[in-house]
C-alpha cells in the first residue's frame, strides 16, 4: 500500500468531508431538531445545482456566485413547502406515514421533472478555477507538493462549505431566531410564552434548511458533473452524517462528514469506485443498529 | 373473529374470478394481453405486500424494487446451477426476501418508524451495490435468461407466466384479507395507532413487526421470481428499477390502505393508465404522473379511493355514521 | 417506612434512572402489598412518571430491581410485564384511534390473556367480558363509536377499562382524573375502588388531593426523584417535609 496513495486519498476525504458538512447541516435542522423526516432534501440539493448550471452557461456566472443569489428564492420555497406539511400533516396529527410519503414524492417528482427538462446528460460549470490546482492558482512555486497538488474544484467547495457551516453556527448561538430554533424542539411552550410562533421559528428553520441544500448543490456541480439521479446517493450520506453526528448537534455534523468523507474515499481509492454508494448506507444501519444516538448524542 | 366469508370461501371465489380472467384473456387472442396483464398483476402482489408493512402497521417501505430484486436474483442464481420449475423458484424468493426483511427488520424496527423508512432506502442502495459487484450473476453486465418456448398444456410461455403470477395474487389477496380479520391483524392495527399503548396492553410489538416485515418481503421477492424470465435479460438497474419502489407505495396509498381492497384498486387502476400511458406518452411522463398523483393524493385524500368512497356511501341520508 | 417482606406483590429496591446528567430517580424503595390502595404524589418533575415508566418497562432503569409477584423484572419488555399481571393507564390517555370502543377493550383480551390457541377457544368468553368491562364504566351505549367521539371523562373511563380488561393483579393509574369536574373525579375514585373491591392492587398517582385521601390507604410522597414519605394519609400530610417540599406550593 503506498503512502502517497494513502496520504492522497485522506486528503481528499477531507476536503470531501468537509462539502458533506454543508451539504447536511439542513437535514440536522429539518430532521436532528425539527423533527420532519425531510428525505426529499437531496432534491433540493440537485435544483442548487441545476440553478447554478443554467446561470453559468446562459450568463457565465461562477457558480458560487449563483448559489448565494439564488438562496432567498429556495428560502421562500422552504418556507411554502414547509406550510404545505404543516396544513396537511403536523396540524392533523397524522405526520408518518404520510409525511414520508408526501416528501418522498416530492424527491421524486423533482427528479423526473428534471429528467423531462435537463435529459439524463451529465451537467458540468465552467469556472477559471475548476480545472487548476492551488499551486498553479496562487502561481506561487513555494508551496509543497501537498498543498500545491491540491485539486481546486475540490478546495473552494470545501472552503465555501465551512464558511457556510461557520456561519450558520453563528446565527444558532447569537441571534434570536437561532437560539428559538435550537429551543422550539424542546420546549414549543415557553417559546409561546415569550411571544415568538412556534410554527413561524420552524419555518424559518426550515426555509434555512432547504436555502443551505441549495447552496451545498452549486458547490457540488464544481467538484463533479451532476445528473438528475445524483441525488439518491446523498440521500444515504446525509442521513448517515446526520445520525452519526447525533441528530441536530451542529458540531458532531462536521465530525460525521469528515469521518464519511474520509472513509469514502479511502474505500473508492483501494476497492474502487463502484463501491462507494454502498459505504454510506452501510454506515448508516449499522449506525441504526448498533449505535442510533451517535458519536456525539444528545 | 369477524363474521362474513370464511378465508376459504373467499379463496374459492377469487380462483373462480382468475379463472375466467384468464379464458377472458386468451380469448382476446393476442399474446399482448397476457404481457400487459401480467405486470398489472405483478403490481398488485407487490402492492399488497408493501401494505401489509406500510398500511397495517404504518411502518414505511422504501427499498420496495430491493425486495424484489432479491426475488429476481434467486431466479437467476439457481437459473445458473440448475434452472428449477417456477413454483419451487418462487418458494425460494419468498424464503430469501423474507430472511432479507427479517434481518433488516430485526437491525432496525426497534427505532422510530422514521429509521425504519431510511434503512430501507439504504437497503436497496446496499443490495443494488452487492449485485453489481457479484459477476456470478452477471453483475452490471446482466444475466440473460432464457425461457422455454413452450410449457405444455399453454399455447405460449407468457400465458404460463400469468397464470402463476394470477395464482400469486389470489394468495397474497387471501393472506391480507385473513391478516386484516384476525388477532394478528389487530395487533398490527394498534402498533399503527399507538405502539406505546399496544406495548402496555399486551401486544408483542417487536415480534409482530418482524413478522410484517417477514411477510411483506416475501410476498415482494415472489413477485420478482418470475420476473427474469417474463423479461428475457436482467440487469441491477432494472431490477432495482425505481418504478417498483414508487409504484408499490403509490398504489396502496392511492388506492386506501386500511383494507386489502385499496392496493387492488389503486394497483389496476395506476397500473391500466401506465400501460396507456407508455404506448402513447413516454415512460418518464408515466412516472411523473404516478408521482404527482402520490403526492396529490397524500395531502389532499390521504385515505385513499376507497376512503373516498366510505366517506360518500356514509353521507348518504339514512346510512349509518 | 413500612415494609411487606415476603407478602408483597410490587417489590422497588433503589431503583434509578438518569437521562443524561439529570437523575430522574434516585434510589426509590417501595413495596406494595397485595389489595392495597396506594396513593403517590409529588411536585411536576419528581419522576411519578418515570417510576411508572421504569415498573412497566417503558423505560429500562439503569440501577436497581423491580420485583412483581416474586418475579425478577430485570429485562423484561412491556407486554411481557402486561401479561404478567400488571396494567397501567396513561396520563394522556392513548386509545387506539381507528378502532371502535369495544375493540379497544378487546385488544388486551386477545394478547394479555394467554396464548392464541386459548384466546381462539375463548372467543364468547372475550365478547362476555369485554362486554362486563364497558358496563362497569358506563360506556355500553357507546360500544360501536369510535374515541374522537368521546368526551374527556368517558376517554379516561375507556383508559381505565383498557388497562383492566386482561385481569391484572396490579393496576397503576397514572393520573386519571386531571382535568375533570368535581363529580367526573368522584365517578373514576369510585371505579378505582370499585376495582381494588375485586382483589386488584391499584397504586393512584394523583395531584387532585381531595381523590387521593379518599382513596388512599397508605400515602407515598416523592419528591425530586426521591421518596420522602411513605406511611398512613393523615399522617404523611401533617409530615413538615412533606407540607414544604409539596403542599405549601
Amino acid at each position: 500500500m503506498s503512502v502517497d496513495l494513502f496520504v492522497s486519498a485522506l486528503i481528499a476525504g477531507i476536503l470531501l468531508g468537509g462539502f458533506y458538512a454543508a451539504v447536511t447541516v439542513g437535514i440536522s435542522i429539518s430532521f436532528g431538531i425539527l423533527d420532519i423526516v425531510n428525505i426529499a432534501h437531496p432534491a433540493f440539493i440537485i435544483l442548487g445545482s441545476y440553478t447554478a448550471y443554467i446561470l453559468n452557461a446562459q450568463f457565465g456566472l461562477d457558480p458560487i456566485v449563483v448559489g448565494i443569489i439564488a438562496l432567498p428564492a429556495f428560502y421562500a420555497l422552504g418556507a411554502l413547502i414547509y406550510q404545505v406539511y404543516y396544513v396537511s400533516f403536523e396540524k392533523r396529527g397524522k405526520e408518518s406515514m404520510t409525511g414520508l410519503a408526501f416528501f418522498f414524492g416530492l424527491l421524486f417528482v423533482t427528479e423526473v421533472l428534471l429528467i423531462l427538462v435537463f435529459g439524463v446528460d451529465y451537467r458540468y460549470v465552467q469556472a477559471s478555477y475548476i480545472d487548476t490546482n492551488l499551486g498553479k492558482f496562487l502561481g506561487s512555486t513555494a508551496l509543497p507538493a501537498l498543498l500545491a497538488d491540491l485539486p481546486m474544484r475540490m478546495l473552494v467547495p470545501c472552503v465555501m462549505s465551512i464558511a457556510m457551516f461557520a456561519i450558520l453556527l453563528l446565527i444558532v448561538k447569537r441571534t434570536f431566531v437561532g437560539r428559538a430554533i435550537m429551543a422550539v424542539s424542546q420546549d414549543a411552550l415557553a417559546l409561546q410564552l415569550q411571544g415568538a410562533s412556534p410554527v413561524r421559528i420552524k419555518r424559518i428553520a426550515f426555509a434555512i434548511s432547504i436555502a443551505t441544500a441549495a447552496l451545498a448543490g452549486a458547490f457540488l456541480i464544481i467538484i463533479q458533473p451532476v445528473e438528475p439521479s445524483v441525488g439518491r446517493e446523498y440521500i444515504g450520506r446525509v442521513f448517515a452524517i446526520c445520525v452519526l453526528g447525533g441528530m441536530g448537534s451542529l458540531p458532531g455534523t462536521l465530525v460525521g462528514a469528515m469521518l464519511l468523507g474520509i472513509i469514502e474515499s479511502l474505500t473508492a481509492t483501494f476497492y474502487g469506485p463502484s463501491w462507494a454508494p454502498a459505504v454510506s448506507f452501510g454506515l448508516l444501519l449499522l449506525t441504526l443498529a448498533f449505535k442510533p444516538s451517535g458519536l456525539m448524542g444528545r | 373473529m369477524k363474521r362474513g366469508m370464511t378465508s376459504w370461501m373467499f379463496a374459492l371465489i377469487a380462483c373462480a374470478a382468475g379463472a375466467l380472467l384468464f379464458f377472458a384473456a386468451r380469448s382476446a387472442g393476442n399474446d399482448y394481453v397476457f404481457f400487459a396483464g401480467y405486470t398489472i398483476l405483478q403490481y398488485i402482489v407487490l402492492a399488497t405486500a408493501w401494505n401489509i408493512l406500510g398500511g397495517y402497521t404504518g411502518y414505511v417501505n422504501f427499498g420496495s424494487a430491493a425486495f424484489f430484486a432479491v426475488g429476481a436474483y434467486t431466479t437467476v442464481f439457481f437459473h445458473k446451477i440448475f434452472p428449477l420449475p417456477i413454483p419451487l423458484l418462487v418458494i425460494a424468493a419468498a424464503v430469501a426476501s423474507g430472511l432479507v426483511g427479517l434481518g433488516m427488520g430485526y437491525l432496525t424496527l426497534r427505532l422510530r418508524g422514521a429509521f425504519f423508512a431510511i434503512a430501507t432506502l439504504a437497503l436497496a442502495v446496499v443490495l443494488q451495490t452487492l449485485i453489481v459487484n457479484w459477476s456470478f450473476v452477471g453483475g452490471s453486465r446482466g444475466a440473460y435468461v432464457i425461457r422455454p418456448a413452450t410449457v405444455y398444456p399453454f399455447d405460449s410461455y407468457i400465458q404460463y407466466l400469468f397464470l402463476i403470477m394470477l395464482v400469486l395474487v389470489i394468495v397474497a389477496l387471501t393472506t391480507a384479507r385473513a391478516i386484516e380479520r384476525s388477532r394478528l391483524g389487530y395487533g398490527f392495527a394498534t402498533i399503527r395507532d399507538d405502539e406505546l399503548a399496544a406495548e402496555a396492553s399486551g401486544v408483542p410489538t417487536l415480534k409482530l413487526k418482524l413478522i410484517a416485515t417477514a411477510l411483506s418481503g416475501a410476498f415482494m421477492g415472489m413477485a420478482g421470481a418470475p420476473f427474469p424470465y417474463y423479461i428475457g435479460f436482467l440487469h441491477p438497474s432494472g431490477a432495482f428499477g425505481l418504478e417498483y419502489t414508487v409504484n408499490a407505495i403509490a398504489m396502496p396509498m392511492i388506492g386506501g390502505t386500511a383494507t386489502w381492497i385499496g392496493p387492488l384498486v389503486g394497483a389496476v387502476l395506476l397500473g391500466t393508465l401506465q400501460q396507456v400511458a407508455i404506448v402513447t406518452i413516454s415512460s418518464a411522463v408515466n412516472l411523473l404522473l404516478v408521482g404527482l398523483l402520490l403526492v396529490g393524493f397524500v395531502i389532499l385524500a390521504p385515505n385513499g379511493l376507497v376512503g373516498v368512497v366510505r366517506n360518500l356511501l356514509r353521507k348518504r341520508p339514512g346510512a349509518q355514521p | 417506612m413500612t415494609t411487606n417482606a415476603g407478602a408483597s406483590i410490587l417489590e422497588v429496591e433503589g431503583l434509578g434512572k438518569r437521562f443524561g446528567g439529570f437523575v430522574a430517580l434516585d434510589g426509590i424503595d417501595l413495596a406494595v402489598a397485595p389489595g392495597e390502595r396506594l396513593g403517590l404524589i409529588g411536585p411536576n418533575g419528581s419522576g411519578k412518571s418515570t417510576l411508572v415508566n421504569c415498573l412497566c418497562g417503558t423505560l429500562v432503569n439503569d440501577r436497581g430491581s423491580v420485583r412483581f409477584d416474586g418475579t425478577d423484572l430485570r429485562g423484561m419488555m412491556a407486554h411481557e410485564r402486561t401479561r404478567l399481571g400488571m396494567a397501567r393507564s396513561f396520563q394522556l390517555p392513548r386509545p387506539f384511534f381507528s378502532m371502535t370502543i369495544a375493540d379497544n377493550i378487546r385488544v388486551p383480551l386477545l394478547y394479555a390473556m394467554g396464548t392464541r390457541r386459548e384466546s381462539h377457544r375463548a372467543e364468547a368468553q372475550i365478547a362476555e367480558r369485554c362486554h362486563e368491562m364497558l358496563g362497569l364504566v358506563g360506556l355500553h351505549d357507546k360500544a360501536r363509536q369510535f374515541p374522537r367521539d368521546l368526551t374527556q371523562v368517558d376517554m379516561r373511563k375507556l383508559e381505565l377499562a383498557r388497562a383492566m380488561a386482561a385481569e391484572p393483579k396490579l393496576l397503576i393509574a397514572d393520573e386519571a382524573m386531571a382535568g375533570l369536574s368535581g363529580s367526573e373525579v368522584t365517578d373514576i375514585v369510585d371505579l378505582l375502588i370499585t376495582l381494588n373491591e375485586r382483589g386488584v392492587t391499584v397504586i393512584l398517582i394523583e395531584h387532585i388531593m381531595s381523590a387521593v385521601m379518599r382513596f388512599s390507604q397508605r400515602l407515598v410522597v416523592l419528591v425530586s426523584g426521591r421518596k420522602i414519605a411513605d406511611g398512613a394519609p393523615d399522617a404523611v400530610i401533617r409530615d413538615p417535609e412533606v407540607e414544604r417540599a409539596y403542599l405549601g406550593q
